[in-house]
C-alpha cells in the first residue's frame, strides 16, 4: 500500500504535485465542487486518500465543500478544499468564518480568466486583491504563490504547515497554467519534509481563543466542550454580541497575529536587488518569463534584479522597499488589470517608477521579449 | 421538569429568548428525551448549529462541543464532523430560515447521503432573529413584515421532502405535542442514518403579534387545534389541509449510512 509518493524525481502535473503533497502534509479530508481548472485535484485525492485511510467527498457546492472542510478540521484532520475563481468567490463567507475561529486548514485557488465565468479554461492572475479582501470585516490572509511543479508540491506542504502553525485559513493561489503543465519535481526524503501539527491544549486548559499569538486546539470529542463561534466570542468561545473591548481584542489579536509576522511568512526569490537599476516583481505564471527577460537584459548590460514573491500576503514590504532603494524603475508584470502593481506602488511611496505589464483573455502569457522590451525601454526613461 | 435536575446539560448561561418562545420548549424537551436515553451529560455529542435564534439552542448554552456556524452551513459543517468521527453523535439545531431557507440543498443532500446526523429544526414559520420577514415556510396569506399585504408564495413541507430525499427518520410535532416530540427526539437520537425532527413551534414576538395572536398561550392553542395526524388529513380536501398541519412520523425505516457506505470504499481502497 503507497501511502505517500516515494522520494525522488517525479513528472507530474501541477494539480498532482498539489494533491500528493496534501497527502504527505498529513490532509486527510478533502471535500471540494468540480470547476476547471481545479477538479484534477478531486480526482486524484478520489482515488489517492481513501488509499491513505483518509476521505475525499465531492459536496453540492463550494459553500458546502469549505463548511465540512472546516468542520473536519474541528473533528482534528487537515483538511483542504480546491476550487477555481467562481467558487473562490462562494468560499468567501466561510473563509471569514475559519479566520475568525481559527480554523486550520488550506484552500487551493486554481485561478482562470474571471470575472464571472469569464474563460473557464484559460488562465488568469485575476485573484489577487480578493484572496486578500475577499471575507467582509477586518481581517488578514495568508496567500502563498507558486510557479512550477516543484513548488506545487512545496508551497501545498507549507501551506498545511502554516494552517497549523497559526490556526488560520491559507490560501494557496495558483494558476491554470502551474496546475496544468508537467514537470520533473524532487520529493525530499520525507523525513526530511518538515510536518507542522497544531498545538494540543492540556486537559486542564480552558481558554482556546486567546493568548499573545495562537491557544492549542482542542478537537470535538476530546471532552473539552469546545464551543466555536463566528460570533465575537472571548478566550473561552462564549458570544458576546456588543461588548466593544471583546470585539477590538479579538479582532485586532486575529489580525496581529498574521500582520506582527510578515518577516516569518515572507517567502520570495531575490536575484542581483542590491544591484541593480531596473527591478522586476512578479509571482505565479507571470514569473516564468522573467528569468529569460533578465538574462536578455544583461546580456545587453543592463543590470536587472528580481522579487518573485511565494507568499504574496501578507505582502514582503520590507523586500520590495528595499530594492527600491536600488532600482529607480520597477516593473511588475501580471496576468490581471494590475493588482499586485498597486501594492508595489503603495510600497515604494515614490522611491521608483512602477510600470506595469498586464495581459489578459486567452491564457496567453507575458512573454519574455515583451518583458525585456519594457525593461529596455525604462533604462532609457530614467 | 426542573432545570435543576437537567443543570448537567447545561452551562451557567441563560437562554435570551422572549418570554413564551417556543425554542426554550424545544431546547427543554430535547434536554428530556436525551436524559431519558440514558446520557449523563453530552459526552460523545457534538451539536451544529447556525444562525437564528432556534440556533442559539446548543451555543453555548449546552456544557458540550458546539459549532455555531455561518447561516445555513451547519448541516455542511457537521458532514465533516461525522465524516471524520463517524463514532461521535452529531446534532444539528437551527430554524426553518437557517434549514430550509438558505440553507435547504444542504438539508437535502444531507438525506440523500443519509449522513447519520440528527437534524432539528424549530419551524416558527418566520424569519424570528431579524424581525420577522417572511419564510418559505410561512402559510399563505399571513402578513410579515416583507408581505404587508400578505403572503402570496407557497410553503415547505419539509418533513415530508426529507422522507423523500432519502432520510431514515422524518417526523413533523408541534411544541404542543410534548410526549409526541420527546419520543420522536428519542427515536431520532438512536435511528442510523439522517434524522430529522421539525418542530412547528411559536414566535410571539416576530410571527404572532402579526398573525393577529395575543400571546404564546393562543399561538400554542393555535397549533394543537391545526394539526391533524395522517389519518385525519386523508379525509380531508387539498384545501382544508393548506390550513393544517400534518404531524407524525413521515418515515422510519433501516438504510445504510454515509459513514457505512465511506467504510466499504476505503477498503477497496485499502486493497488497491
Ligand atoms: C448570509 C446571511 N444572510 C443573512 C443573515 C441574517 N440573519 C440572521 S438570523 C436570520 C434568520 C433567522 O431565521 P431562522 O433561521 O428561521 O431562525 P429563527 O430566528 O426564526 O429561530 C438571518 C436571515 C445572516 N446572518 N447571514
Ligand atoms: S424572536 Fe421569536 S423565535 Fe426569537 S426568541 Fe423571540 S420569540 Fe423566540
Amino acid at each position: 500500500m503507497v501511502n505517500h509518493l516515494t522520494s525522488g524525481s517525479h513528472f507530474m502535473r501541477g494539480n498532482e504535485a498539489l494533491a500528493e503533497a496534501a497527502i504527505v502534509a498529513g490532509c486527510r479530508f478533502f471535500a471540494a465542487y468540480p470547476i476547471t481548472p481545479a477538479s484534477e485535484i478531486s480526482e486524484h485525492l478520489a482515488k489517492r486518500l481513501p488509499q491513505a485511510g483518509g476521505i475525499m467527498i465531492q459536496m453540492e457546492d463550494e459553500i458546502a465543500s469549505l463548511a465540512s472542510v472546516i468542520g473536519a478540521s474541528w473533528a482534528g484532520a487537515k483538511a483542504m478544499t480546491a476550487t477555481s475563481g467562481p467558487g473562490f468567490s462562494l468560499m468567501q463567507e466561510n473563509i471569514g468564518y475559519a479566520f475568525m475561529t481559527e480554523t486550520p486548514c488550506v484552500i487551493a485557488d486554481i485561478q482562470r480568466a474571471g470575472p464571472s465565468t469569464g474563460q473557464a479554461t484559460k488562465c488568469g492572475q485575476g485573484d489577487v486583491m480578493q484572496a486578500r479582501w475577499g471575507t467582509h470585516g477586518d481581517y488578514a490572509s495568508i496567500v502563498l504563490s507558486p510557479n512550477s511543479v516543484q513548488e506545487m508540491f512545496d508551497l501545498t506542504v507549507r501551506a498545511f504547515n502554516l494552517a497549523e502553525e497559526y490556526r488560520t485559513p491559507i490560501i494557496l493561489l495558483a494558476d491554470e497554467i502551474i496546475a496544468h503543465m508537467s514537470e520533473q519535481m524532487v520529493v525530499p526524503p520525507l523525513e526530511e519534509i518538515t510536518i507542522v501539527d497544531r498545538k494540543k491544549p492540556k486537559s486542564t486548559d480552558k481558554a482556546f481563543f486567546d493568548g499573545d499569538g495562537v491557544a492549542p486546539m482542542p478537537s470535538v470529542g476530546e471532552g473539552f466542550n469546545v464551543t466555536v463561534t463566528g460570533s465575537t466570542h472571548d478566550e473561552f468561545g462564549v458570544r458576546f454580541t456588543a461588548d466593544p473591548k471583546i470585539h477590538r481584542v479579538l479582532v485586532t489579536r486575529l489580525v496581529e497575529k498574521i500582520r506582527s509576522n510578515v518577516e516569518l511568512l515572507a517567502d520570495f526569490e531575490a536575484v542581483n536587488v542590491d544591484n541593480c537599476e531596473v527591478g522586476v516583481v512578479s509571482y505565479g505564471c507571470a514569473s516564468r518569463a522573467v528569468y529569460e527577460a533578465v538574462e536578455m537584459a544583461q546580456d545587453r548590460g543592463i543590470k536587472v534584479g528580481f522579487i518573485r514573491l511565494k507568499t504574496i500576503w501578507p505582502f514582503p514590504e520590507k523586500a520590495v522597499e528595499e530594492m527600491a532603494q536600488k532600482a529607480k524603475n520597477i516593473i511588475v508584470p501580471e496576468m490581471n488589470l494590475q493588482q499586485v502593481f498597486f501594492e508595489v506602488q503603495r510600497v515604494v511611496k515614490g522611491a521608483a517608477r512602477v510600470t506595469p505589464v498586464n495581459k489578459i483573455g486567452g491564457g496567453e502569457m507575458v512573454t519574455p521579449e515583451e518583458l525585456f522590451s519594457v525593461i529596455e525601454g525604462s533604462v532609457g526613461e530614467r | 421538569m426542573s432545570k435543576a435536575s437537567l443543570s448537567s446539560y447545561l452551562r451557567d448561561i441563560r437562554f435570551p429568548f422572549c418570554a413564551g418562545c417556543g425554542g426554550t420548549t424545544v431546547a427543554t424537551v430535547f434536554l428530556k428525551a436525551v436524559q431519558e436515553l440514558g446520557h449523563k451529560d453530552f459526552q460523545g455529542f457534538v451539536f451544529c448549529s447556525g444562525i437564528g435564534c432556534a440556533s442559539w439552542i446548543p451555543s453555548p448554552h449546552f456544557k458540550a462541543d458546539s459549532i455555531h456556524t455561518t447561516h445555513g452551513r451547519s448541516i455542511p459543517v457537521a458532514t465533516g464532523v461525522k465524516l471524520v468521527r463517524p463514532d461521535l453523535k452529531v446534532v444539528v439545531f437551527g430554524g426553518d430560515g437557517d434549514l430550509v431557507g438558505i440553507g435547504l440543498s444542504h438539508l437535502i443532500h444531507a438525506a440523500r447521503r443519509n449522513l447519520d446526523i440528527t437534524v432539528v429544526m424549530v419551524n416558527n414559520m418566520i424569519y424570528g432573529m431579524t424581525g420577522g420577514q417572511v419564510a418559505a415556510t410561512t402559510p399563505m396569506n399571513v402578513k410579515t413584515t416583507t408581505t404587508p399585504y400578505g403572503g402570496f408564495e407557497g410553503s415547505l413541507d419539509t418533513a415530508r421532502l426529507v422522507a423523500t430525499a432519502g432520510a431514515s427518520y422524518a417526523a413533523r410535532w408541534t411544541t404542543a405535542h410534548l410526549v409526541q416530540l420527546r419520543e420522536s427526539i428519542k427515536k431520532a437520537l438512536v435511528t442510523k442514518g439522517f434524522s430529522f425532527v421539525e418542530v412547528v413551534s411559536q414566535c410571539p414576538t416576530a410571527y404572532g403579534r402579526r398573525a393577529g395572536f395575543k400571546n404564546a398561550g393562543e399561538m400554542l392553542l393555535w397549533l394543537k387545534e391545526q394539526s391533524v395526524t395522517f389519518d385525519e388529513a386523508e379525509q380531508l380536501s387539498e384545501r382544508e389541509l393548506e390550513e393544517k398541519i400534518v404531524v407524525g412520523e413521515f418515515v422510519s425505516r433501516i438504510l445504510p449510512t454515509l459513514s457505512e457506505r465511506i467504510q466499504t470504499v476505503l477498503r477497496k481502497a485499502k486493497k488497491q
